[in-house]
């Protein structure tokens, strides 16, 4: 298993961002899937989010929503999540699970977080557990050895971004701006801020998502963040394509886009 | 108590009923959880406006001024205190028992709903929040908010399923006409649940200058306290009213739950009271067997839907369930934390009533006492009526007649062929 630390190690020696690219799994279709984050690693991406479809996704936008409905309209189940993990993984890309809580809560956690380790899973992005309801799956992910990456945002007091820091291991997810999740023709000014807000209150890497969807908005991004997560303009060319061949390189020329950026 | 801080003259409501820390130490703790129930499951990005709502919300309980402007708007706007009404032509199908109707149905708006709406909408001013957004599944919690928000000046959105839309389209016309505009939902199964999901979603997006005006006893801490405390007028005013009428607390109190307001409402004043059996109904829709229901208390499982951790209807994967129910109101997969709380102390009862009890419950109801149930509140009396047969002539039964039932006329009319 390729770790987080390991990821944000060498991309600090290639004095860079690390680009991280998000798909749902089973997203557009189980092995469709694995093919287009399997491009997207060799086109760049250092880590990989893995998207568990879940029925209300409260803070995805429209993009994201879309793909996800498809994804549960395929029968996609944790199996093939932890299938689409395993895929991803063997290419020697970092692979994280994102999922909001209620499948993990159903399927347990000590459960899930040794299937995420079975399959070769770094660790999870869990949006909606806050720290104060993360106990339980920090202490499952801790015995599983395997990271928890939470989220701070604009909003964040100085206070809240101390006791989200605190229990995140592997980077914290700084959200760019005050929304849901989808590509925006500019990157919010808040995220740089957020940034340098966060920085004091841990040694962890800090990388910004939401909005960022260009090489250049990469660019920008990776000049004071340690890493650029990208997801809804992946989904967007997968979701515009005519056909999955046409998607597969539509994605690897985003990924190859956006790697440049983070380099730049 | 200090004279500047007395309630007005015969206060429908008084600082002592928001005090918490009742007699069945039944606030949430400080992380908003009714023992493993409530709690906050919501993007980081909304606890500090949570935590705004919970801090301006602590300060306006404890304000005089607070509680006069609520207390006035639910005498003079309103219409509280609502009445009680004897039914005993509806009564005789119950063996005998002697049941009585909280008359919620009378209020403006013609459903419980105003009374929250009235709460958070003067603290949505409190808050220096120019805009509300809200979810509404039958449209009677979106007609109030819009109501509310025409009359204290704001700007208005309301969330609401398409399907919701379809079937209650008297509900989106009334809204509009109030100035709100409404948003038909069409993601998942839009219904209730997508429309809460998209309101969240404009909530995160625009936090700085909107309140989201939730309508239930559901949602991330602390909508279910703020919601309940604000429909515990349904039950206060009822206990009241009941020891005036009858001499004596009711034997039982029934009332319908879907998210669980009017419940919780009504039941709330009455949880310290030992002898009274609080009974919860849920939509049974077409039955258990059928799959076709909204039994979340009574089939569901422990989850997180929508912020809270409760009872939710689940597939062993965490996905939620779409429900059913042939009640707008009452077609939610998920329910208020502090029910669940309820339930499993074994304080409160929930059972099932399908569709067409409730049906039944509504036209029996409407040919025996001339009054036309929401389809949600027939629930409660469909209840009540077995629950009569169950304990027999000498006992007492109070109902929330939550709603009127305007609003389900297309519905009804459907139904019974009329």
């Amino acid at each position: 298993m390729t770790t987080l630390a390991s990821v944000f190690e060498r991309a600090r020696s290639e004095g860079r961002a690390a680009l991280i690219g998000y798909l749902p799994a089973g997203f557009p279709t189980k092995e469709g899937g694995i093919a287009a984050a399997t491009a997207m690693v060799e086109a760049g991406c250092d880590v990989i989010e893995i998207g568990l479809p879940y029925s209300d996704p409260l803070m995805d936008g429209p993009t994201i929503q879309d793909a996800v409905h498809r994804s549960l309209s395929n029968g996609t189940r944790i199996a093939d999540v932890l299938r689409t993990v395993e895929g991803v993984a063997a290419t020697g890309a970092a692979t994280l699970v994102m999922t909001y809580w209620n499948p993990i809560d159903r399927y347990g956690a000590d459960r899930f977080a040794r299937a995420l380790a079975d399959a070769g899973g770094a660790g999870t992005i869990t949006p909606d557990l806050t720290p104060e309801e993360a106990a339980p799956w920090r202490e499952a992910s801790a015995g599983a050895g395997i990271d928890t990456v939470f989220l701070v945002a604009p909003s964040s007091t100085d206070e809240r971004i101390q006791a989200v820091a605190e229990c995140c291991t592997g980077f914290v997810y700084a959200a760019s701006l005050m929304g849901v999740t989808g590509a925006r023709e500019t990157v919010s000014s808040a995220a740089e801020s957020l940034v340098k807000r966060t920085r004091a209150h841990t040694e962890l890497p800090v990388c910004v998502g939401l909005g960022v969807g260009t090489g250049a908005q990469a660019a920008e991004v990776a000049g004071y963040a340690d890493g650029v997560i990208v997801g809804s303009a992946f989904i967007r060319r997968l979701l515009d394509a005519p056909d999955e061949a046409t998607g597969l390189a539509a994605v690897r020329e985003l990924a190859a886009e956006l790697a440049k950026g983070v380099r730049a | 108590m200090t004279t500047s801080n007395a309630p007005a003259e015969g206060a429908l409501i008084t600082a002592a009923d928001f005090a918490g820390g009742g007699p069945h130490g039944d606030d949430p703790d400080i992380r908003g959880k009714f023992g493993i129930f409530g709690g906050r499951y919501v993007p980081e990005a909304l606890i500090p406006a949570l935590d705004e709502v919970a801090r301006t919300y602590e300060e306006a309980k404890r304000d005089p001024e607070f509680l006069r402007e609520f207390d006035h708007l639910l005498r003079t706007y309103a219409g509280r205190p609502t009445t009680l009404t004897d039914v005993p032509r509806f009564s005789e199908q119950a063996g005998g028992a002697r049941i009585v109707l909280k008359r919620e149905d009378l209020t403006h708006t013609g459903a419980h709903k105003i009374n929250n709406v009235i709460g958070q909408a003067l603290l949505t001013k409190r808050l220096g929040k120019t805009r509300v957004i809200a979810e509404t599944g039958a449209g009677q919690h979106g007609v109030a908010t819009a109501t509310a928000a025409a009359l204290l000046g704001l700007e208005c959105v309301i969330y609401m399923g398409a399907v919701d839309c379809e079937r209650q389209a008297l509900n989106v016309a009334r809204m509009k006409l109030l100035g709100a505009t409404v948003v038909p939902v069409h993601n998942g199964s839009k219904t209730l649940k997508d429309a809460i999901n998209e309101a969240f979603r404009d909530w995160v997006t625009n936090v700085d200058h909107t309140h989201y005006l939730f309508g239930t006893v559901a949602g991330p801490h602390p909508f279910p306290e703020i919601v309940r405390d604000f429909a515990r007028i349904i039950g206060v005013e009822a206990r009241r009213q009941m020891l005036e009428l009858t001499g004596r607390l009711p034997d039982a109190v029934c009332a319908a739950v879907g998210g669980g307001s009017n419940a919780i409402g009504i039941f709330h004043a009455f949880i310290g009271d030992e002898g009274v059996r609080l009974h919860g109904y849920e939509a049974a829709g077409h039955g258990l067997e059928s799959g076709e229901h909204a039994l979340t208390l009574t089939a569901g499982s422990v989850g997180v839907l929508h912020g809270a951790r409760t009872y939710v209807l689940q597939d062993d994967e965490g996905q939620t369930i779409e429900s059913h129910s042939i009640s707008a109101g009452l077609d939610y997969p998920g329910v208020g934390p502090e029910h669940a709380w309820l339930k499993d102390s074994g304080r409160a009862t929930y059972h099932g009533v399908t569709d067409d009890e409730a049906m039944q419950a509504f036209s029996l109801l409407a040919r025996t006492e001339g009054i036309i149930p929401a389809i949600e509140s027939s629930h409660a009396l469909a209840g009540a009526l077995k629950l009569g047969r169950e304990l027999g002539p000498e006992a007492t039964i109070l109902v929330n007649l939550s709603g009127r039932g305007d609003k389900d006329m297309g519905t009804a009319m459907k139904y019974f062929n009329l």
